[in-house]
């Protein structure tokens, strides 16, 4: 094992964002990693390296401990309920979760259908407002499944609406405000504090209270 | 293949050495600290022991017995224990040190990979409210762990008492304080520290519930946090944590202890100190324990009670030890020679060998059977032949 801290990033957009706080934060990262397809990338001039994931599998890798440090979605985090220490809110990737249909819809039916890639999540949400409905899971362009009669309402992620209003969806009910949180395995936040630590500090001080 | 209930696993032979050498080692240096082991049914009353375990009411395995009685099947030791120590069948005087080695079930709710059963190793120690009792007991985790062979570990020890009194202090009633403490449970600092924002109190209280949070580290933090707090049960609590650190310096273990204010690793069963334990190469907790003054009440006979509990899986995968099936002698032997294979195969099983006896007659291919052990020996015909 390397003294290394392993950090698991969320490929794709927020890796980019992650990467600049990092960036901002004084720690010096190699510039090509944007068309890179490793998994893997190495920082040769700090103590951590990175490890890319997909974004909903990053609370996983960080619980089992092969990550010791993971930036994920707070959407994930509820979705997954995984058992991590969640220590900063990085204020990227700012969005929210909310319930979405065609506009001027009746529901009809005694379980109304709702598509969505946050199961868990959906689910927790209806029964908490006493709402009986059937959830179905998809894995992606959930917006699809009230065009076509799949379901009668979606409970997806929106960061600007603008998905929604080409798919002529509107917004109906506000969940819960999302952004990305550094999130620590609680193996690791216990042997590895003082590396740990530092790193919190430093990105810390770069968030944008 | 025939499925197995979800979390139920086998245990081959080699997994099986290897859980035993762990479980050996734990167990001599508990019983060399003069605990005694005991056994508890795998099945209890859920009105008795469901309801007064530690474990979530989800994770319990439930059924009904053919009275239509609800039965748990025993989610952790501590209460069982607890049962036995408070009824008349255990007729001694506390203080009572206790141990245990045993299965217990836990229903899993995440993927369906987890073992919903598992080995625990530990103690309670019962009848003793002093510090002394929670330095034995964290010493004799830390000497047991040693002894299986642990060596990188990380033992955070809190107080939940000082955790409860500070929130009263600033927040005034129970019910505030309980959410301030589930987001402490829940590891959710970021929620944390959003939620005491929100709070309609002054910037100087809510600093102090964000200094909370910096208090994780060494026993330096111990002084720190003496001072974070005004009422005399906080005082009085971390006065607890100190002398306990100093009764652990005399055990000489603090090399791998820290002390974690922020430690809440139950919302309602632990008392006073309470303690994990952590380890390199393995992502989840090795074990736990701490003080639960309330549990005895629920049987009747109060009692002050600490203990700790170690999961041998987890301590396993922490050990990574080589999983080896152990060296088996086989004799194999024909008619002829059979009294001969006897005495010899007895004689090395009383040098402490483990061998084999096998008739020639009821194996199919030999060459088989002999690979598949590290040495062989043959009594066939009129001849005898060694073979490593």
């Amino acid at each position: 094992m390397s003294d290394k801290l392993t950090i698991a990033m969320p490929k794709g957009r927020i890796f980019e964002e992650a990467a600049q706080l990092l960036v901002k934060a004084g720690y010096n990262l190699p510039p090509e990693f944007e068309d890179s397809r490793k998994l893997i990338i190495d920082v040769p001039d700090e103590p951590f390296r990175f490890m890319l994931a997909k974004p909903m599998d990053v609370t996983t890798y960080v619980e089992h401990g092969v990550a010791d440090l993971g930036i994920a979605g707070k959407d994930v985090m509820l979705e997954e309920e995984r058992d991590v220490y969640e220590v900063l809110d990085l204020q990227i990737s700012k969005c929210y979760l909310a319930v979405a249909g065609l506009p001027d819809v009746k529901i009809k039916g005694v379980a109304p259908k709702i598509a969505t890639k946050y199961p868990n999540i959906a689910s927790s949400y209806f029964r908490e407002n006493g709402e009986q409905v059937e959830i179905i899971k998809l894995n992606g362009s959930i917006e699809l499944a009230p065009l076509i009669g799949l379901a009668d309402r979606i409970v997806d992620i929106v960061s600007t609406g603008r998905t929604l209003k080409e798919n002529g969806l509107v917004e109906l009910e506000h969940i819960a405000d999302i952004t990305s949180r550094l999130i620590v395995n609680p193996v690791s936040y216990r042997l590895k504090d003082q590396q740990i630590d530092e790193i919190v500090e430093r990105l810390s001080s770069v968030v944008s209270q | 293949m025939f499925e197995k209930p979800l979390g139920m696993r086998d245990t081959l032979p080699a997994l099986y050495e290897a859980k035993k050498k762990i479980r050996n080692a734990m167990s001599s240096q508990i019983e060399s600290w003069g605990y005694q082991f005991i056994e508890t049914p795998t099945l209890e009353y859920y009105e008795t022991i469901g309801e007064a375990s530690a474990i979530l009411d989800r994770q319990l395995f439930k059924l009904l017995d053919s009275q239509g009685h609800t039965l748990v099947l025993r989610p952790d030791m501590t209460a069982p224990i607890a049962r036995v120590a408070a009824s008349r069948l255990y007729q001694g005087e506390y203080p009572q040190r206790i141990a245990y080695s045993a299965n217990v079930f836990r229903a899993q709710q995440h993927e369906g990979g987890r073992p919903a059963e598992f080995e625990q190793i530990g103690v309670e120690y019962i009848g003793d409210t002093t510090t002394s009792a929670d330095a034995e007991v964290i010493s004799l985790m830390i000497a047991s762990l040693k002894q299986a062979g642990l060596t990188n570990f990380t033992v955070p020890i809190g107080h939940i008492g000082y955790v409860k009194a500070l929130f009263m202090e600033i927040v005034g009633n129970e019910a505030r304080a309980d959410v301030l403490q589930r987001y402490l449970y829940e590891k959710n600092y970021v929620g944390y520290r959003e939620h005491v924002k929100k709070l309609p109190l002054s910037s100087i209280d809510k600093q102090r519930l964000l200094s909370l949070l910096q208090l994780r580290g060494n026993d330096s933090k111990i002084e720190k946090a003496k001072d974070l707090v005004e009422c005399e049960e906080g005082k009085n609590a971390a006065a607890e944590l100190e002398m306990l650190w100093k009764k652990l310096e005399a055990f000489g273990v603090t090399e791998h202890i820290k002390i974690d204010f922020n430690l809440v690793s139950h919302m309602s069963y632990y008392t006073g100190i309470l303690f994990e334990v952590y380890a390199e190469n393995v992502g989840f907790l090795v074990g736990n324990g701490g003080r639960y003054d309330h549990l005895f009440e629920k049987f009747d006979r109060p009692a002050p009670a600490t203990g700790f509990g170690i999961r041998v899986d987890r301590l396993l995968e922490a050990l990574d030890l080589p999983q080896e099936e152990p060296e088996i002698h086989c004799v194999i032997f024909s008619a002829e020679q059979r009294e001969e294979a006897i005495r010899f195969a007895m004689s090395k099983r009383e040098k402490g060998e483990r061998v084999i006896l096998q008739d020639i007659a009821g194996v199919k291919d030999v060459d088989a059977c002999t690979n598949a052990f590290a040495k062989n020996t043959f009594f066939l015909g009129t001849t005898r032949k060694e073979e490593a």
